[in-house]
């Protein structure tokens, strides 16, 4: 098997790294290579060490893979005062210095030496010998300097890397020719073009090179966060509301950025709550709508999120995790908000949750979010996090080959009030109790004889408030029922939310949610490529649970670990209550450093606990609970 | 037929129609100076030739969040101090719609103080009326934003330490571009208001004032009342800013001096609404978003069409 290309430049917040990066990806997949991209940056806005992979390979990629091969360290030019060493460190080897402990053996260096002195770097004459890396050094910044200015020297990075991977500029120039015109544009293309030569007139005392690409589809490079933007934007969401916190940001800015194109509007409030209850608004008012959070913002929206669900005002909300509690990390990933999406707001919970384990699934559940959000009235919640919303991964471009759906679901027209038969006089039975799924017909303010009062206290068929038992039993009976018949939908529609991999009559079993789907895809391959008998379940639907889906996969097989980023095992709990057996099939691996799983993670957990046995496992960064529920 | 026909239907209208079959008796007490926000609201619509099908009445929650429930229209019982954010999406939604905003001085200048400020701020083309009996009703009596300094009650046993809220100054500094103050003793001045704040295109907010009979003892709190339009004391130009602040701070103090001044505080005629302002920079469509949905020869554009561009 042909080695991946795992490229990784670092510097300093600021320093041009996702554009660069993005530039990068964009010119290997061009070049006919799947390509997967891996951000990690500090809560900061300028300086700080920040680095992005991208991993490129002729097969398709699901996750960042294990380690890196290729590291360009530029310079971090907003690296602190050296004065404050002491607190901070020396920052103008971080690039180089903090990126060394996952570059593989036989790895590349490519640093600027014009701002970077690895005699500061520790160990590291040693580091390079034991590690057998092949170490270019080369005055980045001057060049930079010579033709343009000094803020170019990541395209002298890029050209660099270019002539020791052996890729061809071509891509990388169009790209540049797209984004940047005149003096800019002259001075990068020289600076690239100068680089490239002066490298590739050396010897290279490594042999790795950029793999051979044969995609035979057009392809677009796309994160989960402009999925999820088109997905509703191709499902006519026309209104958003929100207010910014890492990382929900990334969804709220590409809305508002392409919502007027599509005649929709998009409103950034005071707080949370009006963020949320706008949303609500705008829906009841008859246009599609969304709105969205991270971790505590969300927090502030159970309250307008438990009002969407007793006045059933259909909307759609994003959580995009980061690690908590309270501000946590905000610019690290964890999937820890899981109970309080399920369960926040006051009440019986009656809402909608999916966790896309992918760019294109997020896209596809978004979809879903809303028609079914519109279709039965109860809001629904996609939940993302800081890892799937910024990473950049290659979707044939077809598969956004789609038809729009504005349909407003059960709305009815003028006509339809009309005639309908529970309309009689005065007020329209909004919420009436006798329906065959649950959902009641609804009408829009300034409809002709739909009138309703829409409450948040428990309410009669016409709205009015009560507090009547029969009542309140036949309204919460049938907002229960709607939960019922969108899981029989789920499960008779084409597309199945959970995703399995790995052969079907496998021995042991991985199961996991949302964002980490493509690590333990890739896991799953390599135990099976190492002789194991291993098969995995990435779950999407957390509400209404897919009980089914999970019976069938825990009873095929005798032991699963299930893989999360919390430390709690929150879904490995959801299952337990949603099952109410299998406890002692279930083991958890769980992973809450700020870092996401890596294949290798899973792999040396499933060979130290299930094939060896033992009771934990050796990664310091991950944490073993054996079987749940089990009373000893 | 048309997508909403009840907007803009020209027809007699009669104020009986927005009478729905329930009464207020349910929760609001004998003498409860919400009658007559009821009454001097239902009086208004005909004069503005507005129906019950295209208001849309959203409410906090509290004594005074139940207008919804007993004033015929399409209505919205929200959460305690969020009526406002609801109300201005809805209006964004469908500017066609005749968006009228209620709550109680808890819920408007207490919980709902952050919203109040920023929809003043924005001058959505709605209306705003916050009752005000300075006590917190339906929980049984507490101290709210607008009690008086030194006010006793369950919750403050030692009486508060906190000066009351000054509404009218608050919506002046926010933005609102119509302020006034009426009271349910004055169901004319307040009728006549109700139908200037509707008309207003802009941010109307009415400090409403609301006898409570059964937690702040005084029925009569706010009589006698002056009506500064109808009294020679008073000679300001509610076109000026900076006089109707003036003239805001001093009604202020005399109320918490037991005078009550009441009547049309601050009008601003030129100052576009929010809508008008965001459909000027392009952010709002001119055609009512809602109507959209159901006009089957609107063309939906794909993402794929335009967007996906940038992504190869």
């Amino acid at each position: 098997m042909t080695e991946d290309l795992v490229w990784r430049i670092a510097g300093g917040s600021g320093d041009g790294i996702d554009s660069t990066s993005q530039n990068f990806a964009k010119a290997l997949m061009r070049a006919g290579l799947h390509v997967f991209t891996h951000r990690h940056y500090p809560s900061r806005i300028r300086g700080g060490h920040t680095y992005v992979e991208v991993r490129a390979s002729e097969n398709p990629v699901n996750s960042r893979g294990n380690g890196y091969n290729c590291l360009l360290a530029l310079g971090d030019s907003f690296a602190r005062n050296p004065k404050e060493n002491a607190i901070y460190g020396n920052e103008e080897i971080k690039p180089l210095a903090e990126n060394l402990d996952e570059l593989n053996e036989g790895g590349i260096i490519v640093y600027d030496e014009g701002l970077i002195d690895v005699s500061e770097v520790p160990n590291f004459e040693a580091r390079v010998e034991e590690n057998d890396w092949n170490v270019y050094p080369m005055d980045l910044r001057s060049l930079a300097r010579e033709h343009g200015r000094e803020v170019m020297r990541n395209t002298a990075g890029v050209g660099v890397t270019a002539a020791l991977l052996d890729i061809d500029l071509k891509h990388i120039k169009e790209l540049m020719r797209d984004a940047m015109r005149g003096d800019v544009l002259e001075a990068n293309l020289d600076i690239l073009q100068e680089a490239y030569d002066i490298v590739s007139e050396e010897e290279f005392s490594h042999d790795l090179r950029v793999p051979t690409g044969n995609h035979d589809e057009d392809q677009v490079l796309i994160s989960a966060s402009a999925c999820i933007a088109y997905g509703a934007l191709d499902e006519g969401c026309r209104f958003i509301s929100g207010y910014p916190m890492t990382p929900w940001t990334e969804v709220f800015t590409i809305m508002s950025q392409n919502l007027s194109q599509f005649g929709g509007i998009s409103e950034q409030v005071e707080d949370e709550i009006a963020a949320a209850a706008l949303a609500i608004g705008a829906s009841h008012a008859g246009v599609k709508s969304m709105s969205g959070s991270s971790g505590g913002g969300f927090a502030l929206m159970g309250e307008p999120l438990g009002l969407a669900e007793m006045t059933e005002t259909p909307v759609v909300l994003i959580e995009a995790m980061r690690a908590g509690p309270s501000t946590g990390m905000p610019t690290k990933p964890e999937q820890s908000d899981l109970e309080s999406i399920l369960y926040s707001s006051q009440g019986d919970s009656n809402r909608l949750v999916f966790a896309p384990g992918n760019a294109a699934e997020a896209y596809d559940q978004t979809r879903e979010a809303f028609r079914l959000a519109y279709e039965y009235q109860i809001p629904s919640i996609i939940v993302i996090d800081q890892k799937i919303s910024g990473e950049m991964v290659n979707v044939d471009e077809s598969f956004f080959d789609r038809e729009p759906n504005p349909d407003l679901g059960s709305v009815l027209t003028e006509d339809e009030i009309a005639k309908a038969a529970h309309h009689e006089s005065g007020k329209f039975k909004r919420f009436l109790h006798d329906t065959e799924n649950g959902v009641s017909p609804r009408t829009i303010p300034g409809q002709k004889g739909g009138r309703f009062l829409a409450a948040g206290n428990e309410h009669s068929e016409e709205g009015h408030i009560s507090e009547d038992p029969v009542n309140r039993i036949n309204q919460m009976a049938r907002r229960a029922q709607k939960l019922e018949a969108i899981r029989e939908d789920l499960d008779t529609n084409d597309a199945s939310h959970q995703t399995t991999f790995g052969p079907e009559d496998a021995e042991y079993g991985i199961i996991t949610w949302g964002s980490q789907q493509g690590a333990v895809m890739d896991a799953v391959s390599a135990l099976n490529d190492a002789g194991h008998s291993v098969k995995g379940l990435g779950v999407s639907d957390l509400m209404p649970f897919p009980k089914k889906d999970l019976a069938a996969f825990l009873e095929s097989v005798d032991e699963v670990i299930v893989v999360e980023m919390n430390a709690t095992g929150q879904f490995r709990g959801l299952a337990r209550k949603e099952l109410g057996l299998y406890g002692e099939k279930m083991a958890s691996l769980l992973k809450f450093d700020g870092n996401p799983f890596i294949p290798q993670d899973i792999v040396t957990a499933f060979e130290e606990t299930i094939v060896e046995g033992k009771d934990d496992v050796s990664n310091e960064r991950t944490k073993y609970l054996p079987e749940a529920g089990v009373i000893q | 037929m048309s997508v909403f026909s009840a907007i803009g239907e020209e027809r007699e209208i009669d104020s009986n129609e927005f009478t729905p079959g329930i009464e207020p008796q349910a929760t609001w007490c004998p003498g409860c100076g919400d009658f007559g926000v009821l009454k001097s609201l239902k009086q208004a619509m005909p004069e503005v030739g507005r129906s019950p099908d295209e208001v849309l009445m959203v409410t906090g929650i509290g004594c005074s969040g139940k207008l919804s429930s007993y004033f015929e229209s399409y209505g919205f019982h929200t959460l305690h101090g969020r009526s406002l954010p609801i109300a201005r999406a809805a209006k964004l939604a469908n500017p066609g719609l005749e968006v009228i905003a209620a709550g109680g001085d808890g819920d408007g200048y207490g919980i709902g103080g952050n919203h109040f400020m920023h929809t003043a701020r924005e001058n959505h083309d709605m209306t705003y009326i916050v009752f005000n009996n300075e006590i917190f009703g339906l929980t049984k009596g507490q101290t709210s934003p607008t009690s008086p300094k030194g006010h006793k009650s369950k919750t403050q046993p030692h009486g508060s330490a906190k000066d009351p809220v000054r509404p009218l100054s608050l919506a002046l500094a926010s933005g609102a571009s119509y302020i006034a103050r009426t009271a349910a003793v004055n169901p004319n001045q307040a009728k006549e208001i109700i139908k200037e704040a509707i008309e207003h295109d802009g941010f109307a907010h009415i400090d409403f004032l609301t006898q409570c009979p059964t937690w702040n003892k005084d029925a009569r709190q706010y009589v006698p009342y002056v009506d500064i339009q109808q009294s020679d004391d008073y000679d300001f130009d509610t076109h000026d800013r900076r006089e109707a602040a003036d003239m805001m701070f001093e009604a202020e103090n005399a109320l918490h001096e037991g005078q009550v001044l009441t009547g049309r505080f601050y009008v601003d005629d030129e100052r576009p609404s929010y809508q008008q302002e965001k459909q000027a920079t392009g952010e709002m469509p001119e055609e009512p978003l809602a109507e959209r949905y159901f006009d089957e020869d609107y063309e939906w554009e794909r993402t794929a069409d335009s967007l996906l561009e940038r992504h190869k």
